[in-house]
């Protein structure tokens, strides 16, 4: 991603440290067997710590979805890709291609409306007026806190007849009122309002940072040349913002895919369960983990990850592959 | 340095007051970002009572009762010192791992440097969780399964890919000259990564110490599969209990989230530079 050379010095540059003034003078082999240890030694505990708990699972993964199995002692009874594609496999439950639709709203959701809605806060927050700094703090707040929490306070808020519902009943709105969290149609757009209500922060956090790259002599010279305060951001901030904007929508995407915790706390099992508010992620370990069936969860964990690695390599090669680009001539300075 | 940390260069013009339509939509953003939090914060002011008669008032009068017995009954700080002490062993783990990885892919040359920096970087494409299960198992032959080290292991491994992305370019932007005349002074590369580039290095440590922290902390996954035992929960583990358990208790829920929101509340409003930055830093790469 990065170029690390070092500047080149005048005594050689890192890899060729004059060898006179090295005390004991180390012959050439001794020193570069030497380098070779410390690169190993350095490197190795983040290798193995990183092969091991976030590679290596996914290998096991491949491997158990292949059985059916109850978790104890190496899996044997072998059924190839019957959890995929079988009778019962995961293509063919129902619940779990709702699990897939859900994760589909969740991710059109995040990038179009949690996008143009922390776009236009940023836009917002970017200009320079007494308090800004208050403004941008508070609005960081929903990012901070743990997704366990925000799933909890919103239940609280939007169970029948709590918080939610009365003040829509004092605004002359009481028709509207359902089971936020309970009307089977509906529960998966308050998810979705949830999340937006979370992650939009973090959109936010991340425009505000690239707006920040923006040098103020451009956007002094738009102003000089007339343009009006809409027409500076309209044609020169935004278009500068586009490798930040991508950038967030591929973090966005891989976040959306795993989405998890708030829909866990927020939306009862019995609701997941019949598909209307489930994810990959709450499928997965409702199935695997609770219900012990590991050779399906498992499966299930494979569908996810290749869901992800795929959209991940799309992503990079047709939208990304500018910023990294990018990334490397903006790094010569 | 293109890799330093820096916020937008405060400027030296007095601030101006604004439109007051910038004002007001200002406010009601903020206002829709902290009125649930204000709400729960207060409904752990009220009775029961109170929040089922009007679900949206004001607290009247205000009951200290309910936020005493969270503090004084509950297993709130049983499991607010779990979290610390697991969010804190998962930042030094991050740190040590991650910086000596960093320092070899910054400033060694080597056949394969970019093939280990390409596969630092594969655990960026795919969602931890997707390997929740097998980890979950692992964990469980390695009898890591209800223990701390069981949960904090595996943060650091899902924490080192972004920790090296963000350290590698700030490690190797610090001028050779540096390492020249370390060598010079007779230091090895070694002496010359602990004397010189981790001193150096302290605020992009910051940063990294600072996601890593609050990723540990908000994390739920991991510890709700690992953990089971109850003495050894998190905070976020607790929440989620809590208000299974008391779920008639409405004032007590709300009390108990509150309190377990006011850490990361008080964290973010010191180190709001670091994680707003260090997001930034993470995303200029």
């Amino acid at each position: 991603m990065t170029t690390t050379e070092s500047p080149v010095s005048l005594t050689g540059g890192a890899t060729a440290p004059p060898a006179r003034l090295r005390p004991g003078g180390f012959s050439r082999a001794a020193r570069t067997r030497r380098k070779w240890y410390e690169i190993i030694g350095l490197s190795a505990p983040a290798v193995l710590v990183f092969t091991t708990f976030v590679l290596a699972p996914m290998g096991f993964a491949i491997y158990y979805s292949l059985y059916k199995w109850s978790g104890y002692g190496w899996p044997t009874e072998f059924r190839g890709l019957d959890n995929y594609f079988g009778p019962f496999g995961a293509f063919r439950d129902p619940i779990f291609i709702d699990a897939l639709r859900n994760n589909g709203i969740i991710i059109a959701g995040s990038l179009l409306i949690q996008g143009p809605l922390a776009l236009g806060i940023a836009l917002l927050l970017n200009r320079r007026f007494r308090g800004r700094a208050v403004f941008r703090m508070l609005v960081f707040v929903p990012y901070v806190l743990a997704e366990v929490t925000v799933g909890i306070m919103w239940q609280l808020i939007l169970l029948r007849g709590s918080a939610a519902d009365s003040i829509l009943n004092s605004l002359g709105l009481g028709h509207f009122i359902t089971g936020w969290l309970a009307n089977l149609d509906v529960v998966i757009w308050t998810m979705l309002f949830i999340l937006t209500w979370k992650y939009t922060g973090f959109a936010l956090i991340l425009f505000l940072a690239g707006m920040s790259n923006v040098p103020d002599e451009v956007t002094e010279a738009a102003a000089i040349d007339g343009a009006s305060w809409w027409q500076t951001q309209r044609h020169i901030t935004i278009p500068l913002l586009g490798s930040t904007i991508r950038i967030w929508m591929f973090l966005s995407m891989i976040g959306a895919l795993q989405v998890f915790d708030v829909i866990w706390v927020a939306s009862t099992p019995a609701v997941r369960s019949l598909g209307a508010s489930n994810t990959m992620a709450t499928y997965m370990v409702d199935h695997g983990f609770n219900e012990r069936q590991w050779g399906y969860g498992n499966a299930v964990a494979v569908i996810l990850f290749v869901i992800s690695f795929l959209a991940a390599l799309i992503f990079q090669r047709f939208v990304l592959r500018r910023d990294i680009d990018g990334a490397r001539t903006e790094r010569v300075s | 340095m293109s890799a330093t940390i820096t916020l937008p260069a405060r400027s030296r013009r007095p601030l101006r007051w604004s439109s007051p339509l910038t004002y007001v939509l200002a406010l009601a953003v903020a206002g829709v970002s902290i009125a649930p939090v204000v709400y729960v914060i207060l409904g752990g002011f009220r009775t029961t009572g109170q929040i089922a008669v009007d679900p949206a008032g004001l607290p009247h009068p205000w009951v200290w009762s309910t936020y005493a017995n969270v503090l004084t009954q509950s297993t709130f700080w049983q499991q607010l010192s779990n979290s610390l002490l697991i969010a804190a062993s998962t930042t030094a783990g991050v740190l040590a791992l991650g910086v000596c990885a960093a320092f070899v892919l910054a400033r060694y040359k080597f056949r394969g440097r970019e093939g280990l920096y390409t596969y630092f970087t594969l655990g960026l494409l795919f969602p931890a969780a997707a390997g929740i299960l097998p980890l979950y198992l692992m964990l469980r032959d390695l009898h890591l399964a209800n223990t701390y080290l069981g949960v904090i292991i595996p943060q650091v491994a899902f924490q080192l890919p972004i920790t090296i992305v963000i350290l590698r370019p700030f490690l190797a932007a610090v001028p050779g000259e540096l390492e020249d005349a370390a060598a010079i002074d007779g230091a090895g590369k070694l002496g010359f990564f602990w004397r010189i580039m981790l001193p150096l290095s302290k605020p992009a440590l910051v940063t990294v110490a600072v996601l890593a922290f609050v990723a540990s902390w908000n994390s739920f996954l991991l510890p709700l599969l690992v953990l089971q035992n109850e003495s050894l929960q998190t905070l976020p583990l607790g929440v989620q209990n809590f208000s299974a358990e008391h779920s008639q208790d409405t004032a007590g829920i709300l009390a108990f989230t509150s309190l377990a929101m006011m850490p990361a509340i008080l964290f973010f409003s010191f180190a709001e530079r670091q994680i707003v930055g260090g997001l930034q830093g993470a995303v200029k790469g």
